[in-house]
């Protein structure tokens, strides 16, 4: 997967500067902003950066739909999204009355089913008959429930049917997209590809190719495969394997096309692309192969939220210092309260200063793109008001 | 839990825990601690990520047993090593095949057809079964496999834990799939394996709300698996050194300011006068996360699991920072 190497893409030589900050009410206030992207690794808060961000943009007078991936349950019960079903549901106690909202916004808020949202694409584009026959296949109930990178097209897809409701019937103007789980950040570009890849493969096109004509010649070379291949899994499998290829044929057009469209869908200019970071280096590493990826694939960066920031200790005393006043202290009284705030404030100095030191390297490398810094909270956020309260600290970052 | 564990019997320890938990660190640090033993360790990583050679600072891992770290000899006695394998789902079906088919011909064949690339890709079942089947590999080398390392323990570094029983679990995953035939004998001697005393799963957790729930939620899962639950390693504690009623005080910003000015004075620091309030609301921002972790800490210890906890540290980790790890984990009994 992410063994092959892709160059890196950057200015090459460039003198350090901050970087340029991100105007995040902008970003929602801007009517032509359609579709918001939330992209990272894993472990960074992009389900409740996603979350946020659209409260805010609702409260603000957007009419928005959030798809959530995997929220925290006390998170989906406070937006009522605590049930699968696939549905955006209405998030009840939106507020209006504060600086800057405007009235008339409204959210609603879905958590994404992959293998109902699967199913239903099957359905749409099968006759009952053949749809009953992928829906019951092993291979499909495999390659629906847990193919790496089905829920991130699913996630796409998804998004595709919200998006062409959205624009029959106007109920949203906005749409925000959290994206699944996933160790790197590229794999949600990469699924649509990958899914067709496969869909493509030498393999299942063999399955397919009726044992006549000039496929003879192949035939043969088949017949080591499959006498190889029955050996190893047992006959079963291969039949049901053919039987679920020669079922899901007529599908593989329609799926290439939808995922080319939602893969348009993304290069549009009213989306935006938010690529969410942790101060850390593997996050900001995914962060710079992501954003660099976006540029590649002509898709519209917004900017770069670095989460989970620890807050610059006030007072002019360096960590070495105060760690060195901190062993005195102790000598003096082992218990002295003094002694451990110093400690703290020398840990507290090291933190703060590895992470500034990631981010301007990362500001040096990518300095077209801006960022807003989060705070972290002291704790997790799991209501309308904490969401809020991040909503304001992006905005404020 | 009063008693210390003994987990010296352990020939398989897998690694698990929420992404930004910090589990790659966890198994390196673990993986270092039974090595500085005298051990011969076998590091795996499982997700495509040369997360290891990362962490030590080594090339790109390739498809083959590498030694990456090797202990200072001392008093006479052979030093362990760590050696690291980055195990990905084709190379492990090509190799399968020549080890138990000799395929051959046929082998190829499969690769030019693209039954390699469908196999590993289309049903995670077989995937799985084929990267715990490496692992398995290597934990009970046979006689097929010539002239190859013989570990005194394997360590996983294992998906995160919200797919960890699925990962293990070869055995239900592939039942759809494959009734009988090769592939299910195979699942079906790993799983012993992993359900064996010789195997554990640790769970690595932050002290925050969704990373514990999610471990609590793991190891429900892999009870009902019957998957043997290690030890809860708890990462990125903050500092413990301020008393709790100094934290207390902190909450309630009833700190003794005079007494921090007099101390700061005497001991000749000169922070200007933003120092003593900055310090006051840090305490204060340390004891809040303090009470949170607390709470988080608690609920940890009703996981009713041996628990072990490693220190954040403000610098990052790299290498120096793994053997720090290790040292700890030494020290506490995990490895």
């Amino acid at each position: 997967m992410s063994t092959t190497s892709r160059p890196r893409v950057g200015p090459l030589a460039t003198s350090p500067g901050p970087a340029p900050s991100l105007d995040i009410d902008a970003l929602l206030d801007d009517r032509s902003t359609g579709i918001i992207v939330c992209c990272g690794s894993g472990g960074v808060g992009k389900t409740t950066t996603s979350a946020a961000l659209a409260l805010r943009a609702a409260e603000r007078g957007r009419k928005v739909v959030v798809l959530t991936i995997d929220p925290a349950r006390r998170l989906a019960q406070s937006m009522g999204i605590e049930r699968l079903d696939n549905v955006p549901r209405p998030v009840v106690g939106l507020r209006t009355n504060g600086k800057g909202n405007r009235r008339g916004g409204a959210l609603d808020a879905m958590m994404l089913d992959m293998k109902r949202t699967f199913d239903e694409v099957v359905e749409s584009q099968a006759t009952p008959e053949k749809a009953r026959q992928i829906l019951e296949n092993p291979f499909y109930v495999a390659l629906s429930s847990s193919f790496a990178g089905t829920q991130e097209y699913m996630a796409m897809e998804k998004l595709g049917q919200i998006h062409a409701d959205a624009q029959a019937n106007g109920t949203y103007d906005l749409i925000v997209v959290d994206t699944p789980p996933s160790r790197s950040a590229l794999d949600f570009l990469d699924a649509p590809e990958r899914l067709s890849s496969f869909l493509d493969g030498r393999f299942i096109r063999l399955l397919l190719t009726p044992a006549r004509g000039p496929a003879r010649l192949m035939t043969a070379g088949l017949g080591v495969v499959t006498n190889a291949l029955n050996r190893i899994l047992g006959t079963q499998v291969l039949s049901d394997m053919q039987t679920f290829v020669s079922a899901f044929d007529t599908l593989f057009g329609g799926f290439r096309q939808r995922a080319q469209k939602t893969f348009e869908l993304l290069q549009a200019d009213k989306t935006a692309f938010l690529v969410v970071a942790a101060p850390e280096p593997d996050a900001l590493r995914e962060a710079a192969y992501f954003v660099e990826r976006l540029g590649e694939d002509d898709m519209p960066l917004a900017g770069l939220i670095v989460n989970r920031a620890n807050p610059v200790p006030g007072g002019a005393l360096s960590a070495d210092e105060a760690m060195a006043a901190s062993v005195r202290l102790r000598k003096r009284e082992p218990t002295s309260l003094t002694a451990g705030l110093l400690r703290l404030h020398a840990d507290q100095t090291r933190v703060v200063e590895r992470e500034a030191l990631l981010r301007s390297r990362f500001a040096a490398a990518h300095p077209q793109v801006p960022t807003a810094v989060v705070p972290a909270l002291p704790g997790d956020v799991h209501d309308l008001a904490g969401l809020r309260q991040v909503g304001q600290l992006l905005a404020d970052g | 839990m009063t008693e210390p564990a003994d987990w010296s019997r352990l020939r398989l320890h897998v690694v698990t825990g929420k992404g930004g938990t910090g589990k790659s660190t966890v198994a390196a640090a673990l993986a270092l601690g039974l090595a500085s033993q005298g051990k011969q360790v076998l590091l795996c990583e499982v997700e495509g990520r040369q997360g290891i050679a990362r962490m030590f600072d080594v090339d790109p891992l390739p498809y083959a047993e590498r030694r990456i770290a090797t202990g200072l000899r001392h008093d006479g006695q052979q030093p362990g090593a760590v050696h690291a394998l980055h195990i990905d789902p084709e190379s492990a079906l090509l190799e399968y095949l020549s080890m138990y088919y000799k395929l051959g011909r046929a082998g190829r064949a499969l690769d030019r057809f693209g039954v390699i690339e469908f196999a590993t890709t289309i049903a995670p079942g077989v995937r799985d079964v084929l990267l715990t089947g490496k692992v398995f590999e290597a934990v009970q080398r046979n006689s097929r496999n010539k002239g190859a390392v013989r570990y005194d323990a394997v360590v996983l570094d294992a998906p995160p834990t919200g797919r960890i029983a699925q990962f293990l679990n070869v055995n239900d995953e592939l039942a759809g799939l494959a009734k009988v035939g090769p592939i299910r004998s195979q699942a079906d001697t790993v799983m012993t394996l992993f359900r064996s005393p010789r195997t554990a799963v640790h769970l690595v957790t932050v002290l925050e709300e969704m990373p514990v729930q999610e471990t609590a939620d793991g190891i429900a899962e892999l009870r009902r698996a019957r998957l043997p639950v290690g030890a809860v390693v708890v990462n990125q504690v903050r500092p413990r050194d301020i008393a709790p009623a100094d934290l207390r005080a902190a909450l309630e910003g009833r700190l003794d300011t005079e007494r921090i000015a007099t101390d700061l004075e005497e001991t000749g620091i000169d922070g200007g006068a933003d120092l003593v309030p900055g310090l006051v609301a840090e305490a204060r921002d340390h004891a809040e996360r303090r009470a949170l972790e607390d709470a988080q800490r608690a609920v940890v210890d009703g996981l009713d699991r041996p628990t072990y906890e490693l220190p954040r540290l403000p610098g990052g980790v790299d290498l120096g920072g793994l053997y720090e790890l290790a040292a700890i984990l030494k020290k506490e009994g995990l490895a």
